[in-house]
């Protein structure tokens, strides 16, 4: 399988307070297209930390990250701000909606960096607040929605601009077991073969990290087997 | 929606903030165009079309030092002279422990109508003034005013004027009303009878010219200063616009006093506006860190903080400018002010100037807010809030 995301002697150490503290210590991974992968270790293990270099949000400090054909490492801020609207999907753990905007428009949020017709942002609107079931609460503010389906409407907001990377960091943390399940049954879906999505996911729940087609373990900054 | 849409939304979530904030930039704003336009009202007196056709003659040492009658007729033979009446400030005051003085001005009545050619009085009233020196004229601004109304003050009354400034009182009737000057709040009497009660006086505060042309004004003035140059009583001869200009240069104290309360204002409006948008901005940095992370650059962030600034100010500055504006053109400002000033008028120069500080304080007070969003990192940002 072609891996999608190759990763290669990655680094990362931030001084804290004089103290020098390595949440990566030269990790190397590959993650196939299409693949579900859970992350999994204890705080500040650094899976976090792994999670952020991959999306573009981070920067190492050692080694290399590349997505697709790109080396997210050597690109400038600019560029990985483009980088990241086009290819990158983001779920939080508190759901990070505007709650001045409806659902519908949130989701909208990503298409307007795209300069595309109202038309088409329209078709995609719908077609990912459909993927994720809340076509009918397309006009709701976040206040009128319950958590699971505010983080639904997260990953809507994620996958409407058709990235091929979601990134989840701790996705169901704030969320019942019920809807828990069902958005981690959507994260399945969209890495299944019919949709092909590539998911990483953080999260401290071993129930949760079954949902994915493979669960890495990280601890003290490095890959444990 | 699309992006002005996003930009509203996020400035009106806090409504009772934003209507705050709005109204404490309005109020601001309306005080400062207010301050502009007293400050133009007191530094820059209206001038009528003829006032390019009047000359004020008064002694070069000072305003205050008098000049001898004598010099009326070297005057009046420059070439270019239409008129001269000698002109002296009385200072009236209704009685001696009044502090309030009002116009009263000493002159030639024969000369007056050459003087004030936009005068309207009735003939007949006019023919009266002539006659009696222990006459005078009153403008009916001041005819009007509470202090004459409150003394029952009307054609035909005689009543006593005390001068603020010297030795001596007048026993005036009044024989009519004029209109149609630039400023008809002042009382004209005949110098005559000032020259006669203060025991054949001889002299007068200046003199007062009309010309016939306004090509003849800088060489009647060179001329007249020329005649009396190297005499005990050396003259300063001038346009009556550059008199009334040296004049508004002894409130040169009070201009600074409304400049200081215009910055005061200035700042005030800086520092609130500043603070809204800080609070505003502090408010929703997990927002912006959220945009940022799906792709919203820094430019983009900040000309959502810089908009949403802009709109505040500017809308602070519609409520408040035009407020001053429309209060300005239909209140009756002598009426309101019993006269003490004549007209308020908000000038386009005032309303490019508050356009002006609306921008710049649209852009400062959100640049502090723009640059900690610009330097905030997604991840920080994200630690903080998860």
């Amino acid at each position: 399988m072609i891996p999608l995301v190759e990763i290669r002697d990655l680094s990362k150490v931030y001084e804290r307070g004089g103290v020098t503290v390595a949440a990566l210590d030269h990790v190397s991974l590959d993650i196939a297209q299409g693949e579900f992968l859970s992350l999994m270790g204890p705080s500040g293990s650094g899976k976090s930390t792994l999670l952020h270099i991959i999306a573009g949000i981070d920067r190492p400090t050692g080694g290399s990250c590349k997505v697709g054909k790109v080396f997210v490492t050597e690109l400038t801020e600019s560029e990985l701000a483009d980088w990241r609207n086009q290819n990158v999907g983001f779920v939080f753990q508190s759901f990070n909606l505007i709650p001045v905007l409806s659902a519908y428009e949130n989701v909208e949020l990503p298409l307007l960096l795209m300069n595309l017709p109202g038309s088409k942002r329209k078709q995609l609107v719908n077609t990912a607040l459909e993927l994720v079931g809340l076509a009918d609460r397309a006009h709701h503010l976040p206040k009128q929605m319950s958590g699971g389906q505010e983080q639904r409407v997260a990953i809507a907001r994620a996958i409407v601009t058709d990235p091929f990377l979601i990134v989840a960091d701790e996705p169901t943390g704030n969320l019942d077991s019920h809807s828990a399940d069902e958005v981690l049954q959507i994260l399945q879906t969209l890495s299944s073969k019919a949709i092909g999505k590539t998911v990483i996911m953080v999260t401290h729940d071993p129930r949760a990290a079954q949902y994915g087609t493979r669960t890495l373990h990280l601890e003290k900054g490095r890959l444990k087997e | 929606m699309n992006t002005a849409t996003f930009i509203f939304k996020n400035a009106s979530r806090n409504k009772r903030r934003l209507l705050l904030s709005v109204l404490s930039a309005a109020v601001s704003l309306f005080l400062l165009v207010t301050l502009m336009v007293v400050l133009r009202e007191l530094t820059k007196p209206p001038a009528d079309g003829d006032s390019s056709l009047r000359i004020c003659v008064r002694n070069k040492i000072s305003l205050a030092a008098t000049l001898p009658q004598r010099q009326r007729a070297e005057i009046e033979k420059v070439p270019g002279v239409v008129a001269c009446s000698p002109f002296v400030w009385f200072g009236g005051k209704f009685n001696e422990d009044e502090q309030t003085i009002f116009g009263t001005i000493a002159c030639d009545p024969e000369k007056l109508p050459s003087l004030l050619q936009e005068m309207k009085v009735d003939p007949g009233q006019y023919a009266e003034f002539l006659k009696d020196r222990t006459t005078c004229l009153v403008g009916n601004d001041a005819m009007q005013s509470k202090k004459f109304k409150s003394m029952g003050l009307k054609v035909g009354s005689r009543f006593t004027v005390v001068s603020g400034i010297y030795p001596t009182k007048l026993e005036l009737k009044i024989v009519g009303t004029y209109v149609g000057t630039i400023d008809d709040r002042n009382t004209f009497f005949h110098h005559k009878y000032l020259d006669e009660s203060l025991q054949d006086w001889g002299l007068t505060g200046m003199w007062w010219l009309r010309i016939d042309k306004a090509e003849s004004m800088g060489p009647v003035n060179t001329a007249i200063e020329a005649a009396f140059a190297n005499s005990a009583n050396e003259v300063r001869a001038e346009s009556e616009r550059a008199f009334q200009m040296s004049f508004v240069s002894m409130l040169g104290g009070l201009k600074e006093l409304i400049g200081g309360i215009s910055i005061a204002v200035l700042v005030t409006l800086f520092l609130v506006t500043a603070s809204t948008m800080s609070m505003a901005i502090r408010e929703r940095f997990r927002e912006l860190a959220i945009l940022k992370a799906i792709g919203y650059q820094r430019r983009e962030l900040f000309a959502f903080i810089l908009a949403e600034s802009f709109g505040l100010s500017a809308l602070g500055a519609i409520i408040g400018v035009g407020s001053a504006t429309l209060l300005f053109h239909f209140i009756d400002i002598k009426k309101a002010s019993h006269n003490i000033f004549v007209s308020f008028e908000v000038t386009p120069q005032m309303l490019g100037t508050a356009a002006l500080i609306s921008c710049v304080l649209g852009i400062t007070s959100s640049l502090a807010p723009a640059f900690a969003v610009s330097r905030m990192s997604v991840v920080q940002a994200l630690k903080t809030l998860d």
